[in-house]
């Protein structure tokens, strides 16, 4: 029986009369690439501000890293990884700033630091361009970089949100590549993603409609059970019902 | 035509649908005329003093009654000198008075009799006036006791507060709070709102578009001027009939110098805008570029005489400085356009040049 | 007929150091849907800028509905419809005022051209007293497009017009822009979306400042030079992706959703039972593989590989 390492039962979050996060229920394993649909306006982001420790619920429970979403959530920050579209590095600071700099956050020691970061610059091939502001290098580069700070403090679990929007195929494929290799050596990956295909991707998905979980499944079940060509019919099917207006 | 009253239209509809920048904008005026109205002055009342009398004489007691009855101190007794000491440490007094043992003998015996005066100098204004007070209140006595033959070439000053007859110490705010306001609702909010539609993308569809650039400028500047046209009349209305300043000189001449600051602040706003990208460096700017120096170099708050060549100079090129002093001539002294056009043709001349950089400075194209 | 002809443009940022576009040439023709392909960063924006001449280019010729983009700058502007990518109207007003400003602001009135605008706007015409930050993302992009279409132009610039909104929203605007085509109107649009590319009658395939193929979209994907074989994968995709790449019998090899594209060595299809073998050894038995014709991001990715675009990692086979 594999770690389980979020759990939700019933979350729910109101905002006066609204209800973002409408009773949701799922668990996700350790090692596991779970992406997490659903339109603008459905609930995703409240939901995983909540799983991120940054919102309270309005009743329900969940757990996140083994820790509690109301009473430990200093706790589940340190034991997670966050990367998003909007923001990820800081432009005005070198690629070996913002190693440093998140390394620090996250309390890994300054002799790791140095030698992770070495190890990572190579791997990524920014040999050369270690010492350059982050606002400089190519867009795909910074989201390839953005990852690999998301994780460098070898974190249970990566939160991503929309990591690949707008960046070329070859470099959305090697993000995926990563993303991959993260999760064969044990991160559990969380991210949502407009692209259909990268929905293939996960291990499980699941499709959050007008604040509620309306699918949760492996891709290929999905198909079957939407009887769909592949998931971008899935989820046209699901989110042609909502109610809700997309934001 | 119709171009220019649709856009100031909806200029009218994005200022009235800010519910908060509006309260700021009308609130903030209120707020200053009755703080500086009210609160804050420079006068001294209330001041705690420590009073230790060694003389307890007959003397003494009188002085030291003549100053709790003067309604500018409050008084407490003590009999130990330490205690000054802890009283300034605390801050619980704001000045002592200490009398020798032999002060009534001395002053019987025409020997002179001293008072050992002491203020806290950490506050060098309230120090002054403290001693201002007392001395004055000390002379009067003085001169009490001395009733016989006044000496015959004496010189007696009549004081008399020209154009402020009763000492009104919130006269002197009237003027900067217009200052102020107009600077505020005519550079800060106008370059922000310009910025704005920069950081929102709008600004891209207005410029493909057959309408004129300049007209947005202009059309960014209307309702803001109808406001502080509105703030002008608010503060006036105030300070008549909620501080009792009157209006001595024609309102008109008053209203028509406000117009052209307003324009001034208009251009100085547009300006501004003209080099920002961002509504949060277009609002910086503004305070700390224009609200600051307006605030240090006006001279409502700060005498400018007292300041440094270097300073006068440079108060020379801040227009609120110019707007300050034809509205002290013109509201309270109640002076006519011969006494103040010469500031008006230096606020004049600022306003043309600053309009002139402006327009030409205003990009049609994105940089 | 050319509604739209550039020739040789160029644009640099930072004195020079930025180079956004460089040396683009290419021409749309009347009533033309016409698609500019890329990811964030291509130059797209930089494009549908100088081309509405917001933007001065460093240097080359482009000329909108006959007029010249360094010259006639007023006619330009009065002329063409423009979306621009983060165009979010004004959020204070509502729907219906946003549309009466624009039509003022262009000279003309909502009733003068609303037989154009009335598909559209029928769709968000019951929350035409709704304030338009208020609106979903589909809605608004609605709304700016009436906004852009109300003064009657015969050439839309549409930058990004589906970014960021709902995948049910976007088909919707597609269908919208199909319309619009079928009445005559020009429209250029870019989108960094592959399969939206499909939906153009032409595209040109923009990648860090350099057109790489101006084409129709069957033109570019029948163009592809190699065989494309399709391995279906399950849950191993990464697994089979890695052992294909290694097996040294491939050229490229990328993971598309369910499945894995790869091309073979010297475009030799003997190598298929040679690699189905070894991957079966590796432990993925019967896998599928069969022929399929290229998609249009089957071919970017080609094309960026063949005009040395490809950015720079490690795992370096392709």
């Amino acid at each position: 029986m594999k770690e389980k390492v979020i759990i939700c039962k019933q979350l729910t979050k109101k905002f006066g009369d609204f209800t973002a996060v409408d009773n949701i229920s799922f668990e996700v394993e350790a090692g596991e690439i779970f992406g997490f649909l659903g339109a603008n306006g459905a609930g995703k982001t409240t939901a995983m501000r909540i799983l991120c420790g940054l919102s309270r619920p309005s009743s329900g429970e969940a757990q996140v890293a083994g820790f509690d979403v109301y009473k430990n959530t200093g706790s589940i920050k340190k034991h997670i990884g966050y990367m998003s579209q909007k923001f990820s590095l800081y432009e005005n600071l070198t690629v070996a700033e913002n190693i440093r700099f998140f390394g620090g956050i996250y309390g890994v020691s300054a002799r790791e630091i140095r030698d992770r970061s070495a190890e990572l610059i190579s791997k990524l091939g920014l040999e050369k361009e270690s010492d350059k502001l982050v606002g400089s290098i190519p867009l795909g580069w910074k989201q390839k970089l953005a990852f690999s700070v998301a994780i460098f403090h070898q974190p249970k679990l990566v939160f991503l949100d929309e990591p690949t929007g707008g960046v070329d195929p070859i470099t959305r494929r090697q993000f995926w590549d990563m993303i991959s290799e993260a999760a064969a050596n044990g991160i559990t990956v969380f991210v949502t993603t407009h692209y259909m295909d990268e929905a293939e991707y996960c291990n499980r998905i699941s499709v959050m409609v007008d604040g509620k979980v309306q699918a949760l499944d492996s891709p290929a079940n999905l198909k079957k059970q939407y009887d769909a060509k592949d998931m971008d019919d899935v989820f046209y099917q699901l989110a042609r019902r909502a109610k809700r207006p997309a934001e | 035509m119709k171009q220019l009253s649709a856009f100031i239209t909806k200029e009218f509809y994005h200022v009235f649908r800010d519910r908060r920048t509006l309260l700021i904008m009308f609130g903030l005026p209120v707020a200053q005329i009755l703080l500086f109205g009210f609160a804050l002055t420079t006068e001294v009342k209330n001041a705690e003093m420590i009073i230790i009398d060694h003389a307890n004489d007959i003397s003494s007691q009188k002085l030291i009654s003549k100053f709790g009855s003067s309604g500018y101190f409050i008084i407490t007794s003590s009999t130990e000198d330490k205690a000054i000491d802890q009283a300034f440490k605390e801050a619980s007094a704001k000045c002592a008075m200490i009398f020798p043992s032999g002060f009534g003998n001395d002053l019987l015996r025409g020997k002179g009799a001293k008072i050992q005066l002491i203020t806290d100098g950490s506050d060098p204004n309230t120090a002054k006036t403290i001693l201002n007070y007392a001395n004055a209140i000390i002379s009067s006595y003085s001169q009490e006791l001395n009733p016989l033959p006044a000496p015959s070439l004496q010189i007696l000053p009549v004081p008399r507060m020209l154009y402020n007859e009763d000492g009104n110490g919130s006269l002197n705010f009237i003027p900067g709070v217009l200052a102020l306001i107009m600077m505020l609702v005519c550079t800060a909010l106008t370059s922000v709102s310009v910025v704005r539609e920069k950081e929102l993308g709008t600004m891209e569809v207005l410029l493909v578009s057959p309408f004129k650039p300049i007209l947005v400028l202009i059309s960014k500047a209307i309702p803001y001027l109808v406001l502080s046209l509105a703030n002008f009349v608010l503060i006036l209305l105030l300070s008549v009939f909620v501080l009792d300043v009157p209006i001595k000189g024609s309102i008109l001449l008053l209203f028509l110098e406000s117009m052209l600051f307003i324009l001034t602040c208009l251009s100085l706003g547009l300006l501004i805008s003209n080099r920002t990208a961002s509504q949060q460096t277009a609002l910086l700017t503004s305070m700390m570029g224009m609200m600051i120096p307006t605030l240090i170099f006006t001279g409502f708050i700060f005498p400018l005489d007292n300041m440094p060549m270097v300073f006068q100079w440079i108060s020379n090129i801040v227009p609120s400085r110019w707007y300050y002093l034809i509205v002290k001539s013109v509201m309270l002294k109640g002076l006519g356009f011969e006494y103040v056009w010469k500031e008006t043709l230096v606020l004049f001349g600022m306003t043309l040049v600053l309009l002139a950089v402006a327009l030409k400075n205003f990009k049609t194209r994105l940089s | 007929m050319s509604v739209i002809k550039v020739k040789d443009l160029i644009k640099t940022y930072e004195k020079g150091s930025v180079v956004a576009l460089d040396k683009i040439s290419f021409e749309v023709n009347k009533g033309e849907l016409f698609g500019i392909i890329g990811p964030d960063g291509a130059g797209k924006t930089t494009l549908f800028r100088l081309l509405t001449t917001l933007l001065l280019p460093d240097s080359g010729e482009a000329s909108v509905e006959g007029f010249n983009i360094y010259k006639d700058q007023t006619v330009i502007r009065s002329r063409v419809g423009y979306m621009p990518g983060k165009f979010s109207l004004y959020q204070d007003l509502t729907v219906e005022e946003n549309l009466k400003f624009f039509a003022t602001l262009f000279g003309t009135t909502i009733e003068e051209n609303y037989a154009i605008i009335r598909d559209i706007y029928d769709q968000i015409k019951p929350f035409s007293q709704r304030r338009a930050g208020k609106l979903s993302g589909g809605m608004k992009q609605k709304l700016a497009l009436c906004c852009a279409l109300i003064h009657n132009p015969q050439l839309l610039f549409l930058d990004e017009p589906t970014t960021g909104v709902d995948v049910v929203s976007r088909r919707e605007f597609w269908q919208m822009l199909h319309q619009l085509k079928s009445k005559g109107i020009t429209i250029l649009v870019s989108t960094p979306y592959m399969d939206e590319a499909v939906r153009c009658e032409r595209i040109a395939l923009l990648q860090a400042g350099k057109i790489m193929k101006i084409d129709s979209p069957a033109n570019i994907v029948s163009a592809f030079p190699d065989m494309l074989y399709a391995i279906a994968t399950n849950a191993d995709g990464y697994r089979i992706l890695q052992d294909t790449r290694n097996s040294g019998l491939v050229s490229s090899a990328y993971a598309f959703g369910e499945s894995i594209h790869i091309t073979l060595k010297a475009n030799n299809p003997d190598s298929l039972p040679e690699l189905r073998d070894l991957l079966t050894t590796r432990g993925h038995a019967n896998l599928e593989i069969r022929e399929i014709h290229p998609s249009i991001e089957d071919s970017f990715m080609r094309l960026m590989k063949d005009t040395d675009k490809i950015p720079a990692t490690q795992n370096q086979q392709q």
